[in-house]
């Protein structure tokens, strides 16, 4: 499994390093709008679609390493003789949780610094904010990864995982909804977007990372960039933060409860 | 001292389907237990409701005195599920490790070693799971519930996939814990296995308790069986008082006595009558 992750995550990366050089080499010929920082909005518009990119791999890698970890595991017969021991349940299911935590937290994290660094070194441009961003990401990656956990423990693995992308999905349609919104000047459709992006925040987290790479651009170019692939930039900030914390708190406490009370 | 598994009025209900009635039963320090059953009675109900796998519906359930599925009563007891998989890409050593650590023995190597002996699976130590056989594989997991000296051993059909030289492993393994002192309750289907090894056999039918005793309490006399120069011959319903009384009629007729044994049911005959031919 590993192999084929990072044979397809080098692969990512490499496609993006080619687009990367084709989209530099022809930006130097490009007379954009006036108000438009040309260099700016290719390197922070690209930048956008690898943190997408990370952000949808991250998930991937998730929800295929936690979509079976209760009900999955039990009709496998994997779960028994480990529940049974003294360690107990809750116990199992933090560990496992910290053990996907462990594989996704650093592959985001690397995608993320790989994908940073290509757009640097073939465009000259860096993000406004260096590591928030990566954390958001990773925060959210650990939001699906919970949200994965809570739902093995109610569903075989399949319903799981097929539960876990339509919620991922339910959010970008958010973030996309929120885009619309901005460019028709609809502030019910922004609010409506706002709240389906905090009611699963590893939207809001993205959009928050989205935000932060491009936060001292202003103008023209700030505008149109925060409109941004898959999901525009929002601000949500340090209540961002503190609701995404409590809200993996609140799925965990879920998770362990749901968890305590199943036969297996 | 508590025993070593106390069941008393466990019911279990899955929805509309109940599983367990009511059922009492014991198993004592040291003692060798068999639950038989059709498939649908409620042995692995019950097995899973002892180690905490499923809770009762209402009833209790103790293991050596601790409420079924706390930590001090999954602390005393081993486990082996009827379907069990182990990670494939684990070795026996590996595996039992892990389970070391899970149940916080301080056994180490030696405990490791000793246990891979008991199960034959020396040689497999540092054998990938993925590449043991099912039988290896279930001896393994045997190895695996006796990690941390369990004082109940709870196993739910340890001999399914064991060809005759691995059940008789396992009979042998029985019959050392039993001098070691751990309570068995063994759910299996064998019963002429259970009938070899166990002190006392529960038959369960319809989540309830049909049957219970020794099995020489529960066999039943149905006759006796004479040997003489005309061959052997099955006297149906004679008891053993009336034996004697039969050979000196026999010797008066002038017919050689070669030998004779009084005939008792064996456990199957007896699970049959008491399950009534059931089976599913």
């Amino acid at each position: 499994m590993f192999v084929v992750v990072c044979v397809l995550s080098i692969g990512f990366v490499a496609l993006y390093w080619l687009g990367n050089r084709y989209t530099f080499r022809h930006v130097a010929d490009v007379v954009p709008p006036a108000g438009i920082d040309a260099r700016s909005f290719a390197g922070s518009f690209l930048f956008g679609l690898a943190m997408f990119g990370t952000l949808f791999l991250g998930v991937v890698l998730a929800v295929f390493l936690t979509l079976g970890v209760v009900r999955g595991d039990a009709e496998r017969g994997l779960l028994q003789p480990l529940v049974v021991r003294p360690v107990g349940r809750a116990t199992v299911l933090v560990a496992r949780f910290l053990g996907a935590g462990a594989v996704c937290v650093p592959y985001v994290l690397g995608l993320y610094f790989a994908t940073m660094a290509i757009t640097g070194a073939e465009g000259s441009w860096w993000p406004d904010r260096i590591v928030t961003p990566g954390l958001e990401l990773a925060g959210g990656v650990l939001i699906v990864t919970a949200l994965s956990l809570l739902g093995s423990v109610f569903l075989s693995s399949i319903a799981n995982g097929i539960a876990i992308f339509m919620v991922f999905g339910a959010g970008l349609v958010a973030g996309l909804l929120g885009n619309i919104g901005h460019a028709l000047n609809s502030h019910g459709l922004v609010h409506a977007a706002k709240i389906a992006a905090w009611a699963v925040p590893f939207e809001a987290l993205y959009q928050d990372a989205l935000r932060a790479v491009t936060e001292n651009t202003s103008g023209l170019t700030g505008f149109l960039i925060r409109l941004g692939p898959f999901g525009g930039a929002e601000q949500g900030g340090v209540t961002l933060r503190l609701w995404a914390l409590a809200y993996l708190l609140l799925v965990g406490v879920l998770a362990i409860a749901g968890f305590a009370r199943r036969d297996l | 001292m508590p025993a070593a598994l106390a069941v008393s009025g466990l019911v279990k209900r899955y929805g509309n389907v109940q599983a367990l009635g009511g059922v009492d039963l014991g198993v004592e320090r040291g003692e060798l237990v068999g639950l038989l059953g059709p498939n649908g009675a409620g042995k692995s109900t019950l097995v899973k409701i002892a180690c905490g796998l499923v809770r009762p519906s209402s009833g209790q359930a103790e293991v050596c005195g601790a409420r079924a599925g706390t930590r001090e009563a999954r602390s005393a007891l081993g486990y082996l599920a009827e379907f069990f998989r182990f990670p494939g890409w684990t070795s026996a050593d590996e595996l039992l490790k892990l389970h070391q650590r899970l149940a916080a023995s301080e056994g180490g190597d030696a405990e490791r070693g000793e246990l891979l002996d008991l199960v034959g699976l020396s040689e497999a130590r540092t054998r990938r799971v993925e590449e043991m056989s099912k039988g290896m594989q279930q001896r393994l997991g045997i190895a695996q519930a006796l990690v941390g000296k369990p004082q109940l051993l709870l196993l739910d059909e340890p001999t399914s996939a064991l060809d005759p030289v691995g059940r008789r492993t396992v009979r042998t393994l029985l019959e050392e814990l039993r001098r070691r002192g751990v309570s068995v309750l063994l759910n299996s289907h064998l019963l002429s296995e259970v009938e070899l090894v166990c002190d006392r056999v529960f038959i369960l039918l319809a989540g309830r308790v049909v049957a219970a005793g020794a099995p020489t309490e529960l066999a039943k006399p149905r006759g006796v069986e004479i040997e003489t120069e005309r061959g052997v011959q099955v006297y149906d319903g004679v008891s053993r008082d009336e034996l004697p009384r039969l050979v000196e009629q026999l010797v008066r007729e002038g017919q050689k006595v070669y030998g004779a044994r009084v005939l008792t049911s064996t456990l199957e005959e007896v699970y049959v009558e008491a399950v009534g031919g059931e089976t599913d």
